[in-house]
């Protein structure tokens, strides 16, 4: 069983670490990133993982060797001993200094990304509403105002000019949704009866899946949107196109 | 240094739950806690009382430990076909599909899919790992760890134990009411769960799912009471609190997290009763547009706030996390210096760790909440705390380490899970650190990785340290041993199938999948990770095929295995004192403790452990 449990131990470690090691090659990890904070989130998941991937090695390493040493037989005693305050002062004050230094590594990027005061100085170009179980989005029109009669709504496509921050309000109709585009690392809950600005600047030009991440219903799985990052001139033809059609039908927004 | 002629504080409590304990018998003494009585005469009682209506604590853990076991294989099963629509969506189910969704194709439908995860994360923690942790063993070992004849209020132990039958019977009766059942996921966030046409099953099985859950906490309460008082009032002579074995302090500090926040989540989910039966406005906001209706046209008052269920359902939850870890913990240790023969390293770090981690569990809830919408900076602050609770836990890993090192362990199946727990758990508290960075959360919250996390913790965690506690502790249950054998073959498979489930899932989450979906290959993004979750699946299958192992060993030992002892394991805890099975009153004999609980490798005496109770 000594040798059995070693192994399957070493096992545990071995393909754990190279499951991570190897994941990119399936596509088992981050999807390519196209934000402009992106890469800050990637580096922080990196540094993460450096810091628990030598715990994880370090710890399952001593539990190995404890193993795989101390479970012979034996007709000797264990070693007598309660404990070790050196030893209790060493491995509280390392992990602590290194989960401190992780903390405050952190807090910049959250502030960059969530914090209203680093919002960019733009207007915002567009409402997104969430609901059972589709993305709308209201892009406002000539008079720069929500909710008027010039408002342009867009079913399904979130379309957004490249290279330059976007800012937009994200609200929700019915109960909690979540705006999740994998490739820009951005996450927010549509959250009903509160308006919530989101910002993010996509630094590729393309076509994004926006998933729902928050449990809304039995069609919460097919609550597919998209994201369409386009250059400034084609997004400026496509609102030009947008709000042309919208006069030719008279649709109107009642809410 | 308190020995046995003192007469501790407490004398009246124990007194007093000594004579409702053994109701006709003769008086019993105002002696010192837990002084153990030689005189026993009892009226035979009969099989209702004696096996089915029983105030006797060890009874009652028992009843709680098959209850939970059963819902085990309930939720168990429940996985397996989550399982089966996220590896083949929309596929007939073979076999069973047939009697389970005639009106559908045999095929799981997206509304049943809901319903599916919502009970599988509702029985497992509250009807499974709450009740095996803190119900089974908490009723079972405290008692006799402490040296007391029974818990200090019987009566509402057994209550305790028979609030939870309501609670099972609102849980299940809800899946068989119009429109299916509870929907809206274990967390019942509003306003899904609060307006009636959010969810098919939201007519009126989410009201039986919250009352499942106000009978679970009724329950869960009389427990806690009965614990703490237990442990502060009853114990032996000599047995300070600083001598307690690390399960009771476990279970103590789980019992006082339960205490302090299960009144929130009893509040919260009477609001959320009140704003569906009588159409009150705790969580529902204005303006709402539901299929094409608003809800304030069909009476409901609005004005709530959807925020302020997740404040107070999470400040419920997360303690309810570390009560789901923190009892296991103590069985591991316990386990680990037992079979390792060497004393627990760094007692007083462990049971200060355990203090701060449920400390620091009263201030991190908000971690649940970082995408919520709630203010930021909030977010920040909840940061600082959740990166903070790492660390008692560490301390803990370390020192379980600290006691295999120099040690002599003796590979018994309690032990091999033991040993699983600490493999598994260091995993499971590592990935933690990815969730508690907001920004880094903010890719990953609600995606697989979340789940990899928490089953780290509370299957590959908690599981193992209960089969651990089971292999270990049924000598003193049953007076029998368990057949070490097919404990072996059950570990090696449950250990490996469970890596192959859960280790995987952190690269689905990786890869950016969403929780709660049930059928991701639809887009683009997900598409190529159908053939991993094939893996899982049926790793999992064979993940819950292999628990027969388990079932097997454990009905034929209970019957057929080998004769126990009272001390097979040669420990040195109070609760090997008594016989196996121990009597009506634990104990035959008086005791006094003398010592620490880990007393292994004492070079004070021959052999290579010195029992608490023994006087030199």
């Amino acid at each position: 069983m000594r040798f059995l449990l070693t192994l399957l131990l070493i096992a545990t470690l071995v393909l754990g670490v190279w499951t991570f090691m190897d994941a990119h090659n399936h596509g088992w990890w981050l999807p390519p990133n196209v934000s402009s904070y992106g890469p800050h989130i990637d580096q922080l998941f990196y540094l993460i993982l450096g810091m628990v991937g030598f715990f994880f090695v370090l710890t399952e390493g001593i539990l190995i060797w404890c193993v795989f040493r101390y479970a012979r037989k034996s007709e000797t005693k264990a070693d007598f001993t309660h404990g070790n305050h050196k030893l209790e002062m060493l491995w509280t004050a390392i992990p602590g200094a290194l989960l401190l230094v992780i903390t405050f590594t952190q807090m910049g990027t959250w502030a960059e990304i969530k914090y209203k005061g680093s919002f960019p100085n733009v207007a915002p170009i567009a409402e997104v509403w969430a609901s059972q179980f589709d993305w709308r989005v209201r892009y406002p029109g000539d008079d720069g105002k929500f909710g008027t009669m010039d408002d342009i709504e867009n079913p399904f496509e979130f379309v957004v000019p490249v290279n330059e921050p976007v800012l937009f309000h994200l609200r929700s109709r019915d109960v909690i949704h979540s705006f999740f585009v994998p490739y820009l690392r951005l996450k927010q809950d549509a959250m009903p009866g509160m308006v919530i600005p989101v910002w993010f600047q996509v630094t590729q030009e393309g076509s994004y899946d926006l998933v729902c991440a928050e449990l809304c219903g039995w069609g919460h799985y097919k609550m597919a949107g998209r994201l369409r990052v386009v250059s400034r001139a084609a997004y400026e033809e496509w609102l030009k196109k947008a709000k042309l059609e919208m006069l030719s039908n008279g649709t109107e927004d009642k809410s | 240094m308190r020995d046995a002629a003192h007469t501790a504080p407490g004398g009246h409590a124990s007194a007093h739950a000594m004579q409702a304990v053994s109701a006709g018998a003769v008086h019993l003494g105002l002696g010192a806690p837990g002084t153990v009585h030689e005189i026993h005469e009892h009226r035979e009682l009969g099989f209702l009382r004696k096996y089915v209506f029983s105030t006797d604590h060890k009874v009652i853990g028992i009843q709680f430990m098959f209850t939970g076991l059963v819902f085990f294989l309930v939720g168990g099963l429940m996985a397996m076909a989550i399982r089966w629509q996220l590896a083949w969506p929309w596929t007939e189910m073979p076999v069973v599909g047939r009697i389970l969704f005639p009106n559908t194709g045999r095929v799981i439908s997206p509304e049943f899919y809901t319903m599916l995860f919502t009970m599988h994360g509702t029985i497992m923690i509250f009807f499974v790992i709450i009740p095996l942790l803190t119900g089974a063993f908490g009723n079972f070992l405290i008692p006799l760890m402490v040296g007391a004849p029974d818990m200090a209020f019987p009566k509402l132990n057994m209550i305790g134990y028979w609030a939870m039958i309501p609670a099972a019977f609102c849980a299940l009766i809800s899946f068989g009411l119009e429109g299916g059942g509870p929907a809206a996921g274990w967390t019942a966030y509003p306003p899904l769960s609060t307006i009636e046409k959010a969810a098919p099953g939201s007519l009126h099985a989410q009201t039986f799912w919250l009352l499942a859950l106000t009978f679970v906490g009724a329950s869960s309460m009389m427990g806690a009471v009965n614990y703490v008082t237990t442990i502060v009032k009853m114990r032996a002579p000599g047995l300070t609190m600083m001598r307690l074995p690390m399960t009771v302090w476990g279970l103590f500090i789980a019992a006082l997290l339960q205490l302090f926040a299960l009144p929130v989540l009893t509040a919260a989910s009477i609001m959320q009763i009140l704003d569906r039966v009588v159409h009150t406005g705790f969580f529902t906001p204005t303006n709402l547009l539901v299929n094409q209706l608003s809800p304030e046209t069909a009476g409901a008052a609005a004005g709530g706030q959807p925020l302020l269920w997740q404040h107070l359902f999470w400040f419920y939850s997360h303690p309810a996390v570390y009560i789901m870890v923190v009892p296991a913990m103590g069985f591991a240790s316990d386990i680990l210096s037992t079979h390792a023969r060497k004393p627990l390293f760094g007692y007083k770090p462990m049971v200060y760790s355990i203090m701060s981690i449920a400390g620091l569990g009263f201030i991190v809830w908000g971690h649940h909440m970082f995408m919520s919408g709630m203010n930021p900076a909030l977010g920040m602050t909840f940061m600082v705390s959740t990166i903070m609770i790492a660390l008692p836990s560490c301390v803990k890993v370390f020192n379980w380490l600290a006691t295999l090192w120099g040690s002599r362990i003796h590979l018994t199946s309690a032990m091999l899970n033991a040993l699983a727990f600490v493999a598994m758990f260091i995993i499971g508290g590592l990935s933690g650190i990815w969730m508690a960075s907001t920004p880094v959360d903010i890719y990953i919250h609600d995606t697989y990785i979340v789940v990899a996390h928490f089953h780290y913790i509370v299957f590959a965690g908690s599981v193992f340290a209960i089969f651990g506690a089971i292999y270990h502790w049924f000598p003193k249950m049953f007076g029998r041993q368990m057949n070490e054998t097919l404990g072996k073959i059950h570990f090696v498979g449950t250990f490996v199938f469970t890596n192959c489930v859960f280790y995987m899932m952190h690269q689905l989450g990786i890869a950016g999948l969403m929780r709660r979906t049930a059928d991701p290959y639809a887009y683009d993004v997900y598409a190529h990770l159908q053939p991993l979750n094939q893996f899982i699946s049926i790793s999992a299958f064979c993940l819950f095929a292999w628990q027969i192992f388990f079932v097997v060993n454990l009905f034929h030992s209970i019957f057929w295995g080998k004769r126990a002892g009272r001390n097979p394991w040669r420990s040195c805890t109070l609760e090997w004192e008594a016989p196996s099975p121990p009597g009506h009153g634990n104990f035959d004999r008086r005791l006094a403790v003398h010592r620490g609980p880990y007393e292994y490798g004492t070079p004070e005496v021959q052999e290579d452990y010195l029992p608490q109770a023994r006087s030199l």
